[in-house]
């Protein structure tokens, strides 16, 4: 058997270089290892989740977007233009879609995680921070959201809904979107503790999935509701993506996008905050 | 003071609310000692061990390892570090192989040497046949082996095992003991938890004895003995309606009689010799034992309460 730990003053060259580098008590700018420990684990399973969640959107968009769509007719779309019922609601859908994604990463996953799997527990034991583990978990939310984003983007082309080259931008948009989610669900569910609690975040989501202008304008509803309606982040999501499709941008398309980022911001303090209460206490 | 010491611990105290969890403790490990805390659940051995792995933060005192203040390096003091946690942690969607890969990676460490470095240790955990095994296939002493050979992933100067062996057999226990010794004679520092007697007398050149969050005594498992007991123990049961009243007719038999609800233990320097006298007296035990004297009737010595309850 060779040594397998060399003794006191032995050589640590490994660890030292690992030591060497600038730490703080919460990042040790070692995010890629969480990640790659991701990548690695989802490799071996979640191949149907990953598959159903692409083509829930697609379904909506065919069942309300193609067969409703023949009934509704053609809508007024952001930029005061007329465009199909179809091409009205996929931005929409894409929005629902990226937030989906990002929110099962970030609350089932995590909750599992953090408190079936102690995952996080082991990982705080090593050189790893909380900030490293939060922004490598959001990260992986991300990643899937991309995956997501491009192919309902491709599904949206395939369709003929696409009618500017500025559509394209709706994908990194749709990663803006998974963004706030993924770090604000992620800290939102370090406060759970039970399946109970957790079903709260879907008794949330799918109002908001329906009511959030998606599949009507927000002009239907009276100015309390509206207001109600626009605090939410889902119709910030829907807003900006829709303004996009079409390449209409307006001022409104710089809120929308800063309420994300503030969301951003916020999620991902809360989270690093809340790991390192609950880890590191 | 020793100058070389890896630990030092000056009035560590720790506070949960109003409890105290950790009593302001003292002590000193030098590098390569085999150092154990021994007591029984709730002793605040394991929130010891969490506040010098840095992942939980004092409440006062102060606290060195390596001459780094685990609270405000808690990453740097983390990669000198081994943890072994009373309960497996290991991260049941990889392989073996890649519980090791993955995790040596959360200190930065480079491939290239983690292959090779994975393979040496799963050799050393006797796991080789394992290394694409599903974790969940493991039994109870593979997956702490396996535990065991992920926290020397960063060649640490320190491993902390919190009760290593619990919930093991004993074929398991000796195994994984055997294992331990080994990192032993390569020097690493062993700091250990434990409530067995018998793993802290196999392991540890020095102890100290905790309860209620404070230190009891501190020595070799052999000074130990020595100071807190005699050299044997005289063992007998009288069923357990008369353990508790024969204590008076036994007065003067030996140096001490503990009295037990199962049994009454005799402390005396020579075991057959006190049981001599018992019989001289006309007292009939249903069954006698004489053995030696363990850290044990040390704890049971010092705290008036066994330490496994």
């Amino acid at each position: 058997m060779s040594a397998v730990a060399a003794g006191p003053g032995g050589p640590h060259s490994v660890t030292e270089a690992a030591r060497q580098r600038k730490f703080g008590a919460l990042y040790s700018r070692n995010v890629q290892a969480v990640v790659a420990r991701g990548l690695m684990a989802a490799k071996s399973s979640t191949w149907l989740i990953l598959v159903s969640g692409f083509f829930e959107p697609v379904l909506y968009l065919v069942a309300m977007g193609v067969g409703l769509g023949t009934i509704v007719g053609d809508v007024e779309g952001p930029g005061g233009q007329l465009t199909s019922y179809a091409a009205y609601i996929a931005p929409a859908l894409l929005a629902v879609s990226a937030m989906n994604g990002a929110v099962y990463d970030s609350t089932w996953n995590v909750f599992f995680k953090m408190n079936f799997a102690k995952l996080y527990q082991g990982m705080l034991y090593t050189s790893l921070g909380p900030l490293d583990v939060a922004m490598g978990e959001i990260f992986l939310a991300l990643l899937r959201g991309l995956l997501y984003a491009t192919g309902f983007t491709a599904v949206m082309g395939v369709m003929g809904l696409l009618t500017t080259f500025w559509a394209v931008l709706m994908i990194p948009a749709s990663l803006l979107i998974a963004f706030g989610f993924a770090s604000l669900g992620m800290g939102i569910t370090s406060f759970m503790k039970t399946f109970q609690q957790m079903d709260w975040i879907n008794f949330f989501m799918l109002p908001m999935f329906l009511f959030s202008a998606t599949f009507y304008p927000l002009s239907v509803y009276p100015e309390g509701i509206q207001w109600l309606i626009q605090a939410m982040p889902l119709w910030h999501g829907v807003e900006l993506l829709r303004q996009i499709s079409v390449g209409a941008f307006s001022p409104a398309t710089a809120v929308h996008i800063g309420y994300y980022l503030v969301m951003i911001v916020l999620g991902v303090a809360l989270t690093t905050g809340r790991l390192r209460k609950l880890f590191l206490k | 003071m020793n100058p070389d010491a890896v630990i030092r611990a000056e009035q560590l105290r720790k506070n949960y609310g109003d409890v105290a969890a950790v009593d302001g403790i003292s002590f000193e490990v030098p590098p390569g000692e085999s150092f154990g805390l021994l007591g029984p659940n709730g002793a605040g051995k394991s929130t010891t061990m969490k506040m010098i792995g840095g992942v939980s933060q004092r409440t006062s005192g102060k606290l060195s390892i390596m001459g780094l203040d685990p609270d405000v390096n808690g990453p740097e003091v983390r990669a000198h570090l081994g943890v072994v946690p009373q309960q497996d942690n290991l991260d049941e969607e990889l392989k073996v192989r890649e519980n090791l890969i993955v995790y040596g990676r959360y200190f930065g460490l480079p491939l290239s040497y983690l292959r090779p470095k994975a393979d040496e240790l799963l050799e050393f955990a006797q796991l080789t046949d394992k290394a694409k095994s599903r974790v969940d296939a493991l039994s109870g002493g593979m997956k702490r082996r396996l535990t065991i050979a992920r926290s020397l992933i960063n060649e640490p100067k320190i491993l902390l095992l919190d009760e290593p062996t619990t919930g093991l057999d004993p074929q398991a226990r000796h195994i994984l003991w055997d294992r331990l010794f080994r990192l032993k004679e390569q020097g690493v520092t062993l700091i250990l938890t434990t409530h067995y007697m018998d793993e802290a007398e196999q392991l540890c050149d020095r102890l100290i004895v905790v309860d209620k969050g404070r230190i009891m005594a501190e020595g070799s498992p052999a000074s130990l003995i020595r100071e807190h007991s005699t050299r044997e123990v005289l063992e007998l049961r009288f069923g357990s309606e008369r353990n508790a009243t024969i204590g008076a007719e036994l007065q003067g038999v030996g140096e001490r009689l503990e009295t037990l609800p199962d049994r009454v233990l005799i402390y005396a320097e020579d075991g057959e010799t006190a049981l001599e006298q018992v019989s001289a007296r006309g007292l009939h035990p249903l069954t006698s034992l004489v053995r030696r004297s363990s850290l044990e009737d040390v704890f049971l010595r010092l705290t008036g309460r066994s330490l496994v309850d």
